[in-house]
């Protein structure tokens, strides 16, 4: 598999389509195209295209709040969900994205398929498109995998989240969801902080490539032991030109914020000795209150799920006024939407 | 892009006023009409049809606005992702006469897919069609109930509408093609 060179930063492109003259009834078509047969990570995906990609969710919202909130764009075309990791809203928005674009859905959990007799992964993928697969959303523990099932498969690989690397469809409705409630609908020079368990993060990851792509000033904060490796890429810079800041002060990380997202204490992957206790933890890095009034008056709120209420985040700070985490879920669908519809439109010989 | 013009902006405004009556006459006044533009260029068309009823018979016909894109038979036959303009109905099509306007029709799918996402927004009465050119070369069995101008063409030949709202001037051009892909061939 060629890997294209890292994200070209173009700069933020302007938003007027190439206007073509009116074919009689032949498409007016993006001055973008998406080019990616994939979606892996978004660390190849370029600022242009990201805005093509929040453009198709404006009209994905839309179809959203018609009195059928069901479109045929994909009828007749298999999307295949495998997952080896527990998801409720991840699994369920793709199924419900794909459902509303009129997609056969078939739905794996790896739990109590061959997968627990003993079957690789590329057995898996193999059986999967015999069956009919045509894009395959794939959620895996081990960084990578949906990478070796893209080798294989011949449809498209969406990475539905892979071990502590990637989760780039949720990065792309965070970005959503910030950019519909920022002033001027843009998170260019805004201050967004990630606050909690970066270490074990792949949405922390892939947040990484499309916030400072967008222009944000990214902030990672948390325990020293739960940001291992990543001064050194902020000291790099993710990419020329980006802003990208590592502390493990909260105040100096809040201070004036713009938009504050907690991560899940990921318990299930932390070794031994990466943090003393919850209790203290959430003590020092909980997003509480007290801690959210040094951010910016109306500053966002926002968590990838699933929570720990009380521990990164006070349930009054969860379900406060600030908060938009219901909304995340229901920009996750369209969001979802708009990726499947994307795919679906490339054709073989499309860059990964 | 040049092109001999085949319809100035004087017969445009005709047509459009002409279509305008035939609309009124045909429903028997202006009880349950509403207009729908398919988007892009049907959008300006029915405000224009809208505000010719309204100058006539001093009634404001709903105007709405339509888009097909995720309707389309085509996605993975076009070579980039169509722009999506978005779909705007404000008013309830449950036993209304819709009409539909568009500015040409060609081979009729786009009609189709109009109609799929039409009745995904209730039930009209009935649903009828007004264009400002018919070009002919038809794949579905679809006509027009309100024509401007009938075109004999050939499938070589393109026909452009351009309207002040969009491209600065009114105008109906048609052009012979040269070599062109087969990916940029119409299709819906």
């Amino acid at each position: 598999m060629t890997v294209p060179p890292a994200a070209e930063i173009s700069t933020p492109a302007d938003d007027a389509p190439v206007v073509v003259p009116s074919v009689d009834a032949a498409p007016e078509t993006q001055a973008v195209a998406w080019r990616h047969r994939h979606l892996l990570d978004l660390d190849v995906v370029s600022w242009p295209e990201i805005e093509l990609v929040m453009r198709t969710t404006d009209a994905m919202r839309e179809v959203l709040e018609r009195p059928i909130a069901k479109v045929p764009a994909l009828r007749g075309r298999n999307v295949t969900i495998l997952f080896y990791e527990a998801s409720t809203r991840t699994r369920v928005s793709f199924e419900v994205a794909a459902k509303n674009l009129s997609a056969d859905v078939v739905n794996i959990a790896a739990a109590t398929s061959s997968v627990s007799k003993g079957e690789s992964l590329v057995d898996t993928v193999r059986t999967v498109e015999a069956l009919g697969a045509e894009l395959l959303v794939i959620r895996h523990a081990v960084s990578g995998a949906p990478y070796l099932a893209a080798e294989t498969f011949s449809g498209s690989v969406i990475n539905g989240g892979d071990g502590w690397h990637a989760h780039p469809t949720q990065a792309l409705l965070d970005l959503y969801t910030m950019r519909a409630h920022l002033p001027g609908g843009s998170v260019e020079g805004r201050k967004v902080v990630i606050l909690g368990d970066v270490l074990h993060s792949r949405v922390a990851r892939s947040n990484i490539w499309s916030l400072t792509a967008a222009g944000a000033d990214l902030w990672l904060c948390g325990p020293a032991t739960l940001l291992r490796g990543f001064e050194a890429w902020a000291g790099r810079g993710a990419a020329a030109g980006r802003r990208f800041h590592v502390t493990s002060s909260v105040d100096e990380a809040l201070r004036d914020a713009d938009v504050v997202m907690a991560l899940r204490i990921q318990r299930e992957r932390m070794a031994s000795g990466l943090l003393p206790s919850l209790r203290e933890y959430a003590a020092r890095y909980g997003l509480s209150a007290a801690r959210l009034a040094l951010a910016r008056p109306g500053a966002l709120v926002m968590h990838p799920g699933p929570m720990n209420e009380g521990v990164e985040i006070s349930p009054d700070v969860a379900a406060g006024t600030q908060s938009l985490i219901t909304e995340q879920v229901t920009n996750g669908v369209a969001v979802r939407m708009a990726l499947l519809y994307l795919l679906a439109g490339t054709r073989p010989g499309d860059a990964a | 892009m040049s092109g001999r013009h085949i319809m100035t902006a004087e017969e445009i405004r005709r047509a459009t006023i002409r279509i305008s009556h035939e609309i009124v006459e045909k429903q028997a006044g202006t009880s349950g009409l509403a207009l729908v533009g398919i988007q892009r260029r049907g959008v300006p068309l029915a405000r224009r049809i809208a505000a010719s009823i309204a100058e006539n018979e001093s009634v404001d016909v709903p105007v709405g606005a339509l888009d097909i894109t995720f309707y389309r038979d085509d996605l993975s036959l076009v070579a980039q992702q169509p722009v999506v303009k978005g779909t705007d109905l404000p008013f309830d099509l449950n036993g209304s006469t819709i009409v539909l306007v568009d500015d040409v029709l060609y081979t009729g799918r786009t009609i189709r897919a109009a109609m799929d996402a039409l009745v995904d927004f209730g039930r009209p009465q009935a649903i009828r069609l007004a264009v400002l050119v018919d070009r002919g070369h038809r794949e579905l069995p679809i006509r027009a109930d309100h024509v401007g101008k009938n075109v004999p063409t050939s499938r070589e030949e393109i026909v452009r509408v351009h309207l002040a709202e969009i491209d600065d001037e009114d105008a109906v051009l048609i052009d012979r093609v040269e070599v062109r892909e087969p990916e940029a061939e119409p299709v819906a």
